[in-house]
Formats: structure tokens, C-alpha cells, sequence
């Protein structure tokens, strides 16, 4: 996305804010949502519409685990390591992962495929262990489960390709 | 208040009153079945969605005269897809674990037809000769629900059934009494804050009520940030406009003018029925100028968190309403002196909010009636872990903490013994058998080293190991700390390292006492509850566990075979059936693979520890253990 693009979005997002401080997160989150992450230059006009430094919104950005600084990937998997998933193998599960895309907990893949994360209880400990695939929890996830998903991505993508 | 406005209030709400019931009755006009889908986030992770559709298809397909509807989570997670068919003639009859193919074939057996499909049958709703019903249960001699009643059994999107089932009464009876009366009323109910701290609710208020300042603010703090928790989620998703009606009659009386819901950014779903909620509570004019012809206005605004556990905390959580970071203050003043852009603050936990109104339709004696001395009225826990019956309970203080995981929990999965329980999250601990005989209330608790907390009640059997949740917690609240005070951001840090050497088989003897001392240190130095309590998890661990401690720095062994570093998986060859590739095929790196006899052999190199060949295995031959040194395992000769 060029800074041009980025600083449109943005200014589309302030459109429906007023100038109050107690603004800033509800509008990163919606300046997030339509870019997916908060680049620089999104950040630095969310600054001078608010009249706060540029430091103070990074620092509002690094301080939250919601807002992330680089673009995500086309499908997010976050790993559930809430307390009831990490005793039933969560940890096994993210292992799972980290291991079929190569990448870390926080990192992409280099195709913008996937990106990894880990997130603290999404509220359906009795399914254990979760991942939440694009927003969709999905209950009892183990790293044979892990295969079985990605097999099914792989399916799909090579369904659009011969469309 | 004028008197022209109380006596606006009645007809006003009358009027409301009488419109939703005869929405409510419409629905379940005489003849018609009515299905109910619990699809809160619980019942969609287990598939709720597409078992809906499945329902919807089915009787479109063969016209029938029949209303599916969504409802909320009835707690019986355990058991999700929960489906209740109220048939004329049956009683309502409830189904667990339903698939769409299942729906197909109840919608064509049992509403089409007169087949109730006793197969598929959780248990009935109420007492008859055909269905056990689920209050027959010896879990329900034991539960009494207040807060969770409407969840599961009314659509929360549609606040007309909530009126109809009493809703909003309180708020039309709280409206005609003076504030002060609606303070006293709660105050004498000995209803305390279901946050963590156990706040007296009604001195909360009365403090806010009194402070100079305006405007005020009324709080709720729907955050739930204990990672193994999901009572406010549940609460929200199931019946949001208890929480809105709470927060109204707060705000009554403290004299606040502005409202917010603060819902973790985790809980797409509460959020969105949190919003759904304040549209329809706006649109009949329960929320916003006026109220209900009086002179009281009050509205409510949504806020998402951003994904910050330290952020439930009160302070911190006024600091991220305010557009700041997320650190905590130094208290006092106290928020309900000042709090919100430096006015009166009151900021409740959702089920707190959520009795009050109980209190002002039932009275203060009537609450002050269920539980214990100390604490009053019910609690609520999201059970979790190793334990039969997931999900919501509701039991008056003061039931033992047996009776919950035995009893209404039906207690240990798969034959395994029961070992801890962990209550209260991060801030909470660990509790042995020997505790289990603890009466559940406020006090008891904090005394065996635990916390109320916010509920969360994650039960462990003899496969968890008690180093690993200990260093699990704090890896989270060092994660979290939001490194204001150096107690704890830099005590919390020494305490996961050394935890982290114990489990990884580095520890060394001195390690436990060194550990035992910091966790002292960080729990009296830290500046708010996130480090004051962190250091739970450690202490009762220490206090009850220790022996799993010493059993990872003396042997370099991990009693309970959790521990990665400190465990090794082997094919006891002996039990192997050589003809089966199970657990071959199954190894996520090809670890595994035959010898000369074909008995399966693991390259302890190679493996990775996934567990998948154990599960792999089948049950017959169970021929994959895991063993602890993993110098155990016998060196083989290829
Ligand atoms: C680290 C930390 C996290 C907390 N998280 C929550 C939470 O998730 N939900 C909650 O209601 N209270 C939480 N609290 C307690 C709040 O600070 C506050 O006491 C509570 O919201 C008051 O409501 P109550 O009086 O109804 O309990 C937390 C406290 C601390 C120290
Ligand atoms: S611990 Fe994973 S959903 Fe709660």
C-alpha cells in the first residue's frame, strides 16, 4: 500500500471521531481494521488529528498485544494459551505450527500466507486445546489436526488456481 | 426526582411490559414448536452455526410450523451443540453434542413426526414420566441459579424477550425509590464486587455518590483477563441486558450521567451482542434521556480492550479509556473518589452488576439469605481443565469446592486421580486434595493461599505437572506486567527464569528457597494487585507441591511426565504390534520408523515430543509411553 493510500484510509477513519484523546484506541482499532496493522504514517496522522506527539501513540501501540506494526498475512492463526489449552498440549499445538510454517509465535510467512500468534483464552476452554483460524475457533486442535487444516488451505488454494 | 416524572415511570413501562409479553406469547403460540440453538462462542467453536442452518433448512424444507431461535450458553458446555425442542404435548426436551445430520433427523423424527429420539437426549427441562428431566440430576441439588437463569433460555439479541421474562423490572421499581434507598438496599444485601477483590458493592457506590465531582461515571468491566476464565464472556453473550440493566440502576444511584462497557477485543461475539443490546435498550427509551418518562438520563458506549490482562485492573483501566497506556495507578484516591478524567468512578465486574437487580426485585434480605456469613448469595465458575462437566456453574457460597468438581462437575475424566485445582488465575493458586473440603467463599480461600478471583476454576489431574503451571502463570503476568514498579517487572522475571531452569532440569537445590524469597519480595513490594498477586501460583505450589519441585532439580525427573525437556517417548517393544504403522505414519518429523523385526523404534533425536504416536497408538497394544529422565530410555543398537 503506498503512504498515499495509507494517509486516505486513515483520514476516512478521523472522519467520525471527534478530537478527544480518550479517542486514540477506539480509533487505532478501527484504522487497524481497515488496514489490517498500523504503519507509520497512519500512526503520525492519527497524532496530529489528536495534537499528541508521535511518541505517545507508538507508545499506545507497542504497550496494547492487539495492534501490530507490520502487515498480517492472508489467514491468522492464533494459538490459545489460555491455561486450560496450555495443560491439555496448546504448547504442543503451537510447536505444531511453528513447525509446518516455519515461523515463529508474532512472524509471517514470506508468502503473506500466515501469520502466528498466540492469544490468552478466547473464551471456549471447554473445547481445549483452541486455534482460532481467521476468527473462527476451532476446538481440540493437535498437531495432527494442524496438518488436516492446512491440507484443507492447500485444497482450496489449488481449487482458485484452476478456476 | 419530580413527582411527575415517577409517576410517568409506571404506564411507561407498562406499556413496554405488555408489548413484550405478547411478543414473548406469539412466539410460542399454542401448536407450534419452538427450537432453540445455544450458539454463544462455546456452542460455534463445537459447530452451533451450521447446526442452525441444518435446523432452519430442514423445516423449511418440509414447511413446518416451527421458530428456530438462537439462545445464549445454558453452562452445560461440555455437551455444545445444545439444542431444546419445546413441543406441544412433550415436555421441552433438551439435546446435546447435536450435528447437523442430527438436526436433519430430529426436525424430521421429532417435529415432523412423534419420535423424540431419546438417543440424542441431554435431559428435559422439567419433571415428567417420559425424559429424566435435568433438574433430576444430582448436579442440580447442589446449583442455584440466579445470574446464569435467563442464559441459554431467552435470544439475546431480542431484548423483548427479555422484558417478558422480567427484565427491566428492577430498573422501573429502582427508578421509583430515592437513591440513597437503592444504595441502602444493596448495601444491606452484603452483595460484594465478583471482580477479584470482594469490594463491598453498596459502600462502593455510596462513596461515588458522595464525592464532589461531575459528571460521574459508572464502569463495567467486562475485560476478563484471567486466561482460563469465561463467566463474563458467557454472561454477555447469553443475556447482555442484565449487565445493562445493572449498570442503569448503578448509575441511579450514584448519580452518574455517562456509562461504558469495557469487553476484551478476544470476545468478537460478546461485543457484538453488547452493541445489539444498547441499540434496543436506546430505541425503547431504557437507556439514554429521560429513561422511561423520568427524569434520569444516563447512556452507555461500548469500549473494546486491547488485548492487556493488567487492563482489568481498575486504574489501568481508566488510563486506557482515558487514550493512555495501560498502567496502574497508586490508589488512594480510589476511583469512586477519582476516576474517570479525574471525576467519581464506580467500576463493577459484570456479575456483580448483573445481581443487582435480583437484589432490588427480591430485597436485601432475600439475597443476604443464600450463602455464607461473609459472603452472600451465589458464585459463579467456569470449570475447565480435566474434569467431566465443563462449563458454567452456579452454586451458593459456601458449597465446597468437592461439591463442585465431584458433584456438579462429575469429577476426573478418563480414570485419572485428581490433583490440583487451580483457582483464580494468574492471581490466584493451586489447591490439593486436602483443601477440597473448603467451604467456597471470599475469605476461606485467600486463607489456603487462592483467591475468589474472577471465577476461573481450572482442574488438574496426575499428568499436570505443578512446576509447569507455576512457571505457565508467570510467564503470563511477566508477559503482562506492564513495567511500572520494579518489584514486579523485575521480580517477576527472576522467578520465570529459575522456574524456567527447574523445569528445563537446570535447577539447583538453593533455587527453591531463592524462589520462595522473591515470590515473598514481589508480593509485598509490588505497586497494584497484578504483582501483589502474582507471585499465588508460586507460593501455593511451593506449599503443597513441593515435592514435585524437588523431584525436577534432585532426579531430573518430571513426576508427572509433562515437562518436554525432561521427558522421552518410547515404543516398549515388547507391546508393539509389529504388523501396525500407526504411529509411523503419524510423526510430524518421521522419527519413528521399524527395525529388523518391525517393532517401531523412536530416533530420540529426531523426535519432537508431539504426542501424536501415544495417541496414535491404539488401545489394545498402548505400547508408546513417555519416560521421565529421559536418560530411561534403554540405549537401542540399530
Ligand atoms: C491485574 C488485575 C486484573 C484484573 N482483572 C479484572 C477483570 O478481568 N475483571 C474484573 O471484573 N476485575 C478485574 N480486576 C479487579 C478490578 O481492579 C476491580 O477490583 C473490579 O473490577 C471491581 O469490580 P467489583 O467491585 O464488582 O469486583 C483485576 C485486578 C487486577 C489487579
Ligand atoms: S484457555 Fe483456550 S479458550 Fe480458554
Amino acid at each position: 500500500m503506498t503512504e498515499e493510500k495509507i494517509k486516505q484510509h486513515t483520514r476516512q477513519v478521523l472522519k467520525s471521531f471527534s478530537k478527544k484523546k480518550g479517542n486514540l484506541i477506539p480509533i487505532l482499532q478501527r484504522v487497524q481494521g481497515r488496514l489490517g496493522y498500523l504503519p507509520r504514517e497512519a500512526m503520525l496522522e492519527v497524532a496530529e488529528f489528536l495534537g499528541l506527539p508521535p511518541i505517545h501513540v507508538y507508545g499506545v501501540v507497542t504497550f496494547y498485544n492487539q495492534f501490530r506494526l507490520n502487515p498480517p498475512g492472508k489467514h491468522s492463526v492464533r494459538v490459545c494459551l489460555g491455561t486450560a489449552c496450555h495443560m491439555k498440549g496448546g504448547y504442543i499445538t503451537l510447536d505444531a505450527w511453528k513447525r509446518r510454517l516455519s515461523i515463529g509465535a508474532g512472524e509471517t510467512t514470506t508468502d503473506r500466507e500466515f501469520d502466528l500468534d498466540t492469544v490468552a483464552c478466547v473464551g471456549c476452554c471447554v473445547m481445549a486445546p483452541v486455534t482460532v483460524l481467521d476468527e473462527k475457533p476451532m476446538g481440540k486442535v493437535d498437531p495432527t489436526k494442524v496438518d488436516g487444516l492446512l491440507l484443507a488451505f492447500e485444497r482450496e488454494r489449488e481449487g482458485k488456481k484452476k478456476q | 426526582m419530580t413527582t411527575t416524572g415517577v409517576q410517568a415511570i409506571i404506564p411507561a413501562f407498562q406499556e413496554l411490559k405488555v408489548c413484550a409479553e405478547a411478543h414473548w406469547k406469539g412466539l410460542w403460540k399454542s401448536g407450534r414448536t419452538v427450537i432453540t440453538v445455544g450458539t454463544a462462542a462455546c456452542g460455534q467453536a463445537a459447530g452451533a452455526l451450521e447446526v442452525l442452518q441444518a435446523f432452519r433448512d430442514e423445516v423449511s424444507k418440509l414447511n413446518l410450523d416451527c421458530r428456530v431461535i438462537e439462545v445464549g450458553c445454558m453452562g452445560h458446555c461440555y455437551a455444545e451443540p445444545i439444542v431444546i425442542i419445546s413441543k406441544p404435548g412433550y415436555p421441552a426436551i433438551c439435546y446435546g453434542h447435536v450435528n447437523p445430520v442430527i438436526a436433519g433427523t430430529l426436525v424430521k423424527e421429532f417435529v415432523a413426526g412423534d419420535n423424540p429420539c431419546l438417543e440424542f437426549v441431554l435431559g428435559a427441562l422439567e419433571k415428567n414420566d417420559l425424559i429424566p428431566s435435568l433438574s433430576e440430576f444430582p448436579r442440580a441439588q447442589y446449583e442455584k441459579k440466579l445470574i446464569l437463569k435467563n442464559c441459554g433460555h431467552i435470544d439475546p439479541t431480542d431484548i423483548e424477550q427479555y422484558i417478558a421474562n422480567g427484565g427491566y423490572l428492577a430498573l422501573e421499581k429502582a427508578l421509583r425509590m430515592r437513591p440513597e434507598k437503592v444504595i441502602d438496599e444493596v448495601k444491606r444485601s452484603g452483595l460484594r464486587g465478583r471482580g477479584g477483590a470482594g469490594f463491598p458493592t453498596g459502600q462502593k457506590w455510596e462513596i461515588c455518590r458522595n464525592s464532589a465531582g461531575k459528571p460521574k461515571y459508572a464502569i463495567c468491566n467486562a475485560d476478563e483477563g484471567d486466561p482460563g476464565a469465561f463467566m463474563d464472556r458467557s454472561i454477555i453473550e447469553s443475556d447482555p441486558h442484565s449487565v445493562l440493566e445493572g449498570m442503569l440502576i448503578s448509575a441511579y444511584a450514584t448519580g452518574a450521567r455517562q456509562g461504558y462497557i469495557y469487553v476484551r477485543a478476544e470476545y468478537p461475539l460478546a461485543v457484538e451482542r453488547v452493541q445489539i443490546a444498547l441499540r434496543q435498550a436506546k430505541k425503547l427509551g431504557l437507556l439514554g434521556r429521560e429513561i422511561l418518562g423520568s427524569n434520569f438520563s444516563f447512556d452507555i458506549k461500548l469500549f473494546q480492550g486491547s488485548g492487556a490482562f493488567v487492563c482489568g485492573e481498575e486504574t489501568a483501566l481508566i488510563a486506557s479509556l482515558e487514550g493512555e497506556a495501560g498502567t496502574p495507578h497508586v490508589r488512594p484516591p480510589y476511583p469512586a473518589v477519582s476516576g474517570l478524567f479525574g471525576k467519581p468512578t464506580t467500576i463493577n465486574n459484570v456479575k456483580t452488576l448483573t445481581y443487582v437487580r435480583h437484589i432490588i426485585n427480591n430485597g436485601a434480605e432475600w439475597f443476604a439469605g443464600i450463602g455464607t456469613k461473609g459472603s452472600r448469595g451465589t458464585a459463579v465458575f467456569a470449570l475447565a481443565g480435566k474434569i467431566v462437566n465443563t462449563g458454567l456453574v452456579e452454586v451458593p457460597m459456601g458449597t465446597t469446592l468437592r461439591q463442585v468438581i465431584f458433584e456438579v462437575g462429575s469429577g476426573i475424566p478418563n480414570g485419572k486421580k485428581f490433583k490440583a485445582v487451580q483457582i483464580g488465575g494468574p492471581s490466584g493458586g493451586c489447591l490439593p486434595e486436602s483443601a477440597l473440603d473448603l467451604p467456597i467463599d471470599f475469605d476461606s480461600l485467600k486463607k489456603a493461599g487462592a483467591m475468589m478471583g474472577s471465577g476461573g476454576m481450572v482442574v488438574l489431574d496426575e499428568d499436570d505437572c505443578m512446576v509447569e503451571i507455576a512457571r505457565y502463570f508467570v510467564e503470563f503476568t511477566q508477559r503482562e506486567s506492564c513495567g511500572k514498579c520494579t518489584y514486579c517487572r523485575l521480580g517477576t522475571k527472576q522467578m520465570l527464569e529459575i522456574l524456567t531452569d527447574i523445569t528445563k532440569g537446570r535447577g539447583k537445590l538453593e533455587d527453591i528457597d531463592m524462589l520462595q524469597h522473591l515470590a515473598e519480595g514481589v508480593k509485598a513490594g509490588s505497586l497494584c494487585g497484578l504483582g501483589k498477586t502474582a507471585p499465588n501460583p508460586v507460593l501455593t505450589t511451593l506449599r503443597y507441591f513441593r515435592n514435585e519441585y524437588e523431584a525436577h532439580v534432585r532426579e531430573g525427573r518430571c513426576p508427572s511426565l509433562m515437562c518436554p525437556d525432561l521427558i522421552a517417548y518410547y515404543i516398549l517393544p515388547h507391546k508393539c504390534e509389529r504388523s501396525c504403522d500407526a504411529c509411523v505414519g503419524t510423526c510430524s518429523v518421521e522419527a519413528i520408523s521399524p527395525d529388523k523385526k518391525r517393532i517401531k523404534v523412536i530416533d530420540q533425536e529426531k523426535c519432537v515430543k508431539c504426542n501424536n504416536c501415544l495417541v496414535a497408538c491404539p488401545l489394545q497394544y498402548n505400547a508408546v509411553v513417555k519416560l521421565s529422565p529421559p536418560g530411561k530410555v534403554p540405549t537401542s543398537k540399530k
